[in-house]
């Protein structure tokens, strides 16, 4: 306890006095994992300016506060995967859930809305987000999703630091559930789920009004088209014939698809390699938990990055958002190379989400998100000393620290083991 | 009393036990394979009694654990383990199985988990829902763990009874059954049975109607035990003045014995009730309480409830808010299973802290134990470990590894009584044993060797040796395209 409360407090006393701007500091003599192709740097300073990485190297930059990372290690704030976090504080109570439409048309009169954007519902006060950022998680992408329709409307990436417009611009994404879960609401065979996709893609192109009997509304039409020119549509879908579907489907019709879930991609690795499609996948899925992914391996990752696919992670799960260090560790143990894991939490993600430029890598000219732990980064018994979001220090306090605080205390008090 | 009434006052009570006692239905058909000796060398050994002991040997023969020490000789046949640099500890175990319950796939005709049809189902058994071919056995045992509970879901109140099995693949659960293991019962608090039925509209559907349901069943159980007492008593009678007739008869003449005999007639025997049955044991200590409870007041309520009606809680399962009463616990001798992290995901999971495991593992006598009631968790106990390790160290509770160790070993064979057979690595002890490619409280740690009563059942340098659910037959014909 002496030694790990130590880093956390310094820096916490060093930054207490600017809450509200983002400061000019060095971070000192840190293993600083890049999660580019610069790799990991030893013994290296870290500056940042307003904001941004200004420059990395050896005793860059003496202006500011110095916060002494000598024995600890840096990584870029950390991808939470596709989350509901902000839109979802408790799943079973559904006055508190903003992630999913319901409008109850049945099968066969859908409405489909891609013009719906849960990333307007996101609350940056949820408890979640500073649960989920003290653990090193700085973003994640919103997943919107609809119980009778396998359009499930746009997400964005939104930054945790409390903002309220969190949204990280060009990150916008159209989200589709196919597979078995997408047959069931499109009329109980996969088949279907082309059908009516090819039914909106033919409505967005029609020249006027569509009569009865359509799938989408005007702004609906409005929504599709934008991804009808090279937009980004992730589509949810595990089985190795859906995925080659699902990319010729998307390649024909001008999107660009960006494989979800992916339990069996690995075995159409090469085809995702030669069409450049990444996948974003959890890789502890390794049971054939339905017809859809009776290849699940714990492989999957290592496997894909062999073959040159690029890779991301992400459990889903929102409260759990914070074990995304656990997927990459086990996904090195399981094979993947250690620099490669750190990037499917880090720069993979921010690439497929049209953020690489400013997010997800310790370069210059990045924000300044960044994370100091006190081991290694993707060991469970690693945990994150400080983390820092656009040059702000995060206060390492959460609801779940506090509930802690009073209860420990309780226990010592009592007796001593 | 003469020898013939002894015997039939003996076999009436073996009568009214029943179930856990009696005649023993669904027996345990496994049998400890015959296999060599082997000797693990030079192994840092975690015992699971708090100790840790480097560079040490551990003898396996006969199934058991025979010495564990430093420089043991091996035995002429003994298979000898070079683990230099590796970890050893008794294999692990999870108390909150739903495998072969809730298997993989996760279809519709292999739902089995949840007889939800009524809030008491104390009548209905875990073993006979278990499908042994649930690949999740495998990849179970791949993670390190020989022993698991399997318990029915939590919509009832009283859901059922569980299973022990060793995870050794098998055609029928009985070639799995834990031999001599005692029974569970899974009880509920708090949202799911309210859930469950509040949304049928009937009883419960509040968490008063909860415990109304608790009380009532246990209650019935308790008339049902008079019933059964009463019955005793009475055949005891019964035996007592048919033998005294008995005895007299010789003296008297052949009419009137036949006449007093007409008199004498046996007394019916209730009709057995499953359901009752199964808490009349539960109230006599033969079936243990293994209960799925959230919250800290819900837990103080049962253990009122438990000592209502003179039973006891063994352990509190997923216990989110174990911590806030982590002192009750301890004093109570009741064990918490608990997650590592999930909280959240309803109102009742919503206090989930890190630190719970460590929390409930300081006091003495407490018995901390981590669960997993996840097809996925099972595989990974381990890491769920490290992971309250590094949040209680800090928040100043250092749990070193020979301690944590017995969340997943010791701790858990105590809430099962199976504590003098299976959870530590002591001489005499059945020969569970994990081989771990280093210290088992990291996410690089992959158990290497994995050994049920003395056998390798899982062996990672030889993948074709590894046990396969006849489900994933024909898996690797379909993906060589």
């Amino acid at each position: 306890m002496k030694f790990l409360y130590l880093p956390a407090l310094m820096a916490g006393g060093i930054m207490a006095a600017q809450c509200a701007v983002a400061q000019d500091f060095v971070i000192r003599g840190a293993t600083v994992h890049t999660a580019s192709a610069k790799g990991t740097l030893k013994n290296i300073d870290v500056v940042v300016r307003g904001g941004i990485i200004v420059a990395i190297g050896s005793d860059a930059g003496t202006s500011g506060a110095v916060i002494d990372a000598k024995g600890k290690e840096l990584t870029p704030g950390l991808f939470g995967g596709l989350t509901d976090i902000g839109l979802e504080e408790i799943a079973a109570e559904a006055q508190t859930v903003d992630s999913t439409l319901n409008l109850k048309s049945p099968a066969w009169d859908q409405q489909w809305r891609p013009e719906l954007d849960v990333t307007v519902a996101y609350n940056p006060r949820s408890f979640v987000v500073p649960i989920t950022r003290i653990e090193g998680v700085t973003w994640t992408v919103l997943v919107p999703s609809a119980e009778d329709s396998i359009i499930g409307g746009q997400g964005s990436a939104v930054v945790l630091d409390g903002r309220y417009n969190a949204a990280l611009s060009g990150s916008r994404s159209l989200f589709i559930q196919m597979g078995a879960a997408g047959a069931k609401v499109a009329g109980g065979t996969r088949a279907a789920e082309y059908m009516l996709l090819e039914q909106a893609i033919h409505e967005a192109h029609a020249p006027g009004p569509i009569g009865q009997g359509a799938l989408l509304h005007a702004a609906g039409r409005e929504a599709l088209t934008r991804y009808l020119s090279g937009g980004r549509v992730v589509v949810q879908v595990d089985r190795a014939a859906d995925i080659l579907s699902v990319v010729t489907f998307a390649e024909r019709n001008g999107m660009k698809p960006v494989i979800l879930g992916g339990d069996e991609a690995w075995l159409v690795a090469k085809e995702l390699a030669t069409a450049n499609v990444p996948v974003i996948l959890d890789p502890l899925n390794d049971l054939p938990t339905d017809f859809d992914r009776l290849g699940a391996t714990l492989e999957n990752a290592a496997r894909l990055q062999r073959a040159g696919v690029r890779i991301a992670f992400s459990s889903g799960d929102t409260p759990q958002a914070r074990l995304i260090r656990q997927l990459a560790g086990n996904a090195v143990a399981h094979g993947l190379p250690w620099e490669s894991a750190l990037a499917a939490i880090t720069s993979t993600p921010a690439d497929i989400f049209g953020l690489g430029a400013t997010h997800g890598r310790i370069a210059v000219g990045q924000s300044a998100d960044l994370v100091l732990w006190s081991g290694d980064p993707l060991e469970v018994t690693t945990l994150a000393d400080q983390v820092w979001i656009a040059g702000r220090p995060v206060e390492m306090k959460s609801r779940q620290t506090e509930l802690r605080d009073r209860y420990v205390e309780k226990v010592k008090a009592h007796q001593a083991r | 009393m003469n020898l013939l009434s002894r015997i039939v006052l003996l076999s009436s009570v073996a009568c009214a036990v029943s179930g856990a006692l009696a005649s023993e239905p669904f027996p345990s058909t496994y049998q400890v394979p015959i296999s060599s000796p082997v000797l693990i060398q030079g192994a840092t050994v975690l015992t699971g009694t708090g100790e840790r002991l480097d560079g040490t040997d551990v003898l396996i023969a006969n199934g058991r654990i025979q010495a564990i020490g430093k420089g043991l000789a091996a035995p002429g046949d003994a298979r000898i383990v070079d683990a230099k640099g590796k970890w050893v500890t008794p294999g692990l175990i999870d108390i909150h199985s739903h495998l072969g319950v809730y298997a993989s796939p996760a279809v519709k005709g292999l739902d089995d988990g949840n007889e939800a049809t009524a809030p008491v189902t104390s009548n209905v058994w875990a073993e006979h829902s278990v499908w042994p071919q649930d690949p999740g056995f495998e990849t179970a045992l791949e993670g390190g763990i020989t022993t698991m509970q399997i318990l029915p879901g939590s919509a009832n109140l009283i859901g059922g009874r569980s299973v022990v099995v060793k995870n050794v693949q098998g055609v029928t659960y009985q070639a799995m059954k834990f031999p001599g293991a005692v029974y569970g019962l899974k009880m509920a608090c708090g949202e799911n049975p309210k859930r469950v039925y509040g949304e049928k509209h009937q009883a419960p559907s509040t968490r008063m109607g909860n415990v109304a349901g608790y009380r009532q069943a246990f209650a019935d159980a308790q008339d049902y035990q008079q019933q059964w007492d009463k019955y005793n008593r009475e055949l005891s009678e019964f035996s007592k003045k048919k033998a005294e007739r008995a005895d007299g008869g010789a003296k008297k003449s052949k009419d009137k014995d036949a006449a007093a005999d007409k008199e004498l007639t046996p007394p019916s025997p209730p009709k057995r009730d499953l359901k009752l049955e199964t808490l009349a044991e539960v109230m006599k200590g033969n079936i243990r309480v293994h209960m799925h409870c959230y919250r800290s007041d819900e837990m103080a309520t049962m253990l009122d409830v438990a000592d209502e009606f003179g039973f006891k809680i063994v352990a509190f399962h997923h216990a989110v808010e174990a911590y806030k009463i982590a002192d009750r616990l301890a004093d109570k001798g009741v064990c918490a299973a608990m997650w590592a992290d999930w909280w959240g995901f309803k109102m009742e999971a919503y206090d989930g802290v890190q630190e719970n495991l460590a929390i409930v593992d300081f006091p003495e006598r407490s018995c901390a134990i981590v669960h997993s009631d996840s097809a996925d968790g099972i595989q990974r106990l381990n890491q769920e470990a490290a992971k309250a390790m590094a949040h209680g160290q800090r928040a100043g509770l250092t749990v070193a590894p020979e301690r944590a160790i017995r969340w997943l070993t010791a701790n858990p064979a105590k809430s099962l009584g199976l504590q003098d057979q299976i959870g530590t690595l002591e001489a005499g002890k059945g020969a569970d044993v994990v081989i771990w490619n280093g210290n088992p409280f990291s996410v690089y740690a992959l158990a290497e060797q994995v050994f049920i009563d003395g056998a390798l059942r899982f062996d990672r340098a030889h993948p074709a040796s590894k046990p396969r659910s006849d489900f994933l037959l024909g898996r690797h014909i379909a993906e060589a395209l």
